[in-house]
């Protein structure tokens, strides 16, 4: 059987549409055109059907009641709604805030703008395993914390957070819980029937819908009361101004549907496929797993080669689309913060590729996967000098490197 | 990351990978870098009775223009004199590479390279 190259293993940046939500959307680009807010004609009432159907749809696979889901252009404004929107209006309280460093930047940096308004952040660090200890969170709590923000699954190296433990804690302190559940929907179990969550962050494309699109929902029994931070119109019940966008309303609605009724047969499936992956790289030697392999989404394998640098690594294995924590992949030219947090070292971070898989990963392209791994790692290290120091058994780490310093740098133009 | 096919080339075939005795005493060394900064270069150079290099190794840990920026002077190397190595310029490197500015640091520690070799070899003798 032949390979379509190149292959895709980043399903934790983005997903293919299933083909089914793409077909269940298309009306509405079509004929169904009308605008949800219009209450005077038949257009409007389509439209606002298929957007409470959706909604229905989103607040099935989550647990809740639709009435608590307010749609957003993604889960990076759902966050900034929740973050900002429960800030503001709880600040008589208190201007103490608690978040994880391994938190994704639509959180990490709403946090830091909510530390120029004024507001007090703690960032709590992960232990190595990715996972927070909580005893470590509650001795962060103060008198004046108003809210904790900690995602479900972190998007790097796929571990799960304990939730329900953290939202017990927030539910008896009364501190407001937001929740980033963007990697968690389809990929694990769970209901907000049975863990107290305030507010929680959705996206319509990790979960094979479309971009542009995500929810937040807002628990309503006990009330959690938010500033809004897009006005005009009083859509969503004042929360998020701004017409509804049908089409991706409804292409996320049946991406969630679909994501609760695969999920039985899906999630054995691709744990199979990276057990396989997983396995198949072990064989390498000084590979190291990042993040807890236990408390783990089965899509994810997040894995540093040691001795082999990241960029170069990343250019020799270019027919299989992946993401790294090298710096040189990064605009901000720092290794990931994520592994940092974790306590992994520059060369490892450096040297880190993360692996999603999805819905439409089959295992011939896991197959090709491994055997191209092997050879290219086999080449790099063929090329790097660490590698032949490690094979000498020189100590690496107490090394007297030679760096080059304050030596002027000529530019060639 | 855009490279052009002079970096992809070197990528994709590099000249003259692999270690020369450290201990030959025509043979100088040279290691520059350190992994926490993502490169580390170690070229050699073997250096024959008449001051001319005959022979020239790398091993390289880098992005793709470092491992391209070591392969290239390893071919630059042979057949020329000691002091003409010691006159290669990082700007050199990074024309005939088109490095884009980013990597241009690449193309610093290659002449390091050179540099810290030759003071290996002149060490010895």
């Amino acid at each position: 059987m032949t390979i379509k190259l190149p292959i895709y293993l980043d399903n934790a940046a983005t997903t293919r549409i299933d083909p089914r939500v793409l077909a269940k959307m298309l009306p509405y680009l079509e004929n169904e055109y009308g605008n949800p807010a219009s209450r005077s004609h038949v257009f409007g009432w389509h439209a606002e059907d298929a957007i409470e159907h959706a909604r229905e749809q989103v607040a099935q696979t989550i647990g809740c009641d639709s009435k608590e889901i307010i749609w957003t252009s993604g889960a990076t404004e759902a966050t900034n709604l929740a973050l900002k929107g429960a800030a503001n209006f709880y600040q008589e309280r208190g201007k103490h805030l608690i978040t994880i460093k391994t938190e994704h930047k639509a959180t990490l940096d709403t946090m830091r703008e909510l530390e120029r308004i004024g507001f007090e952040v703690t960032y709590l660090t992960p232990e190595t395993n990715g996972l927070i200890d909580i005893e470590k969170l509650i001795k962060a709590i103060r008198p004046d914390t108003i809210l904790i923000s900690v995602m479900f699954v972190n998007n790097e190296i796929g571990v799960i957070q304990d939730i329900a433990a953290i939202g017990n804690l927030c539910q008896s302190r009364n501190i407001i819980f937001h929740v980033d559940a963007v990697q968690a929907v389809g990929k694990i179990e769970f209901s907000l029937k049975d863990i107290y969550v305030d507010l929680m962050s959705l996206s319509g494309h990790k979960v094979y819908g479309p971009k542009g699109i995500g929810a937040l929902y807002v628990r309503r029994k006990p009330r959690v009361r938010l500033m809004p931070q897009i006005h005009g119109g009083g859509h969503e019940r004042g929360f998020r101004s701004g017409t509804l966008p049908t089409h991706q309303i409804v292409g996320m609605g049946e991406a969630f549907s679909l994501a609760k009724q695969e999920m039985p047969q899906e999630l054995p499936r691709i744990k199979q496929l990276r057990d396989k992956l997983l396995e198949g790289l072990q064989d390498i030697e000084e590979v190291y797993i990042n993040g807890d392999m236990e408390h783990r989404i089965v899509h994810n394998l997040n894995i540093s080669f040691n001795y082999v640098e990241g960029e170069s690594l990343m250019m020799a294995i270019k027919d299989i689309a992946v993401s790294s924590g090298s710096a040189c992949t990064s605009a901000s030219l720092e290794p990931s913060y994520v592994l940092r947090a974790l306590g992994r070292n520059d060369e490892l971070a450096h040297s880190s590729i993360r692996f999603s898989l999805g819905r439409f990963n089959t295992s011939e392209e896991i197959d090709y996967t491994i055997n191209l791994l092997k050879t290219k790692i086999a080449k790099l290290r063929e090329l790097s000098p660490l590698w032949e120091m490690f094979k000498e058994g020189v100590d690496l780490n107490n090394y007297q490197w030679q760096s080059h310093g304050e030596r002027d740098i000529i530019l060639h133009n | 990351m855009s490279y052009s096919n002079k970096v992809l080339d070197h990528y994709e075939n590099p000249k003259n990978v692999g270690s020369l005795d450290k201990n030959d005493p025509n043979v100088g060394t040279g290691m520059v870098g350190a992994p926490a900064c993502g490169d580390v270069m170690k070229l050699q150079i073997k250096v024959d009775a008449s001051g001319v290099i005959e022979d020239a190794r790398f091993k390289t840990y880098g992005c793709g223009s470092a491992i391209a920026s070591s392969s290239l002077v390893t071919e630059w190397l042979k057949g020329k004199t000691l002091d003409q190595a010691q006159q290669i310029k990082n700007s050199q490197i990074a024309d005939e590479l088109e490095l884009p500015p980013v990597k241009i640091h690449c193309s610093v520690l290659a002449e390091d390279a050179i540099k810290a070799a030759i003071i290996d070899y002149k060490n010895k003798h």
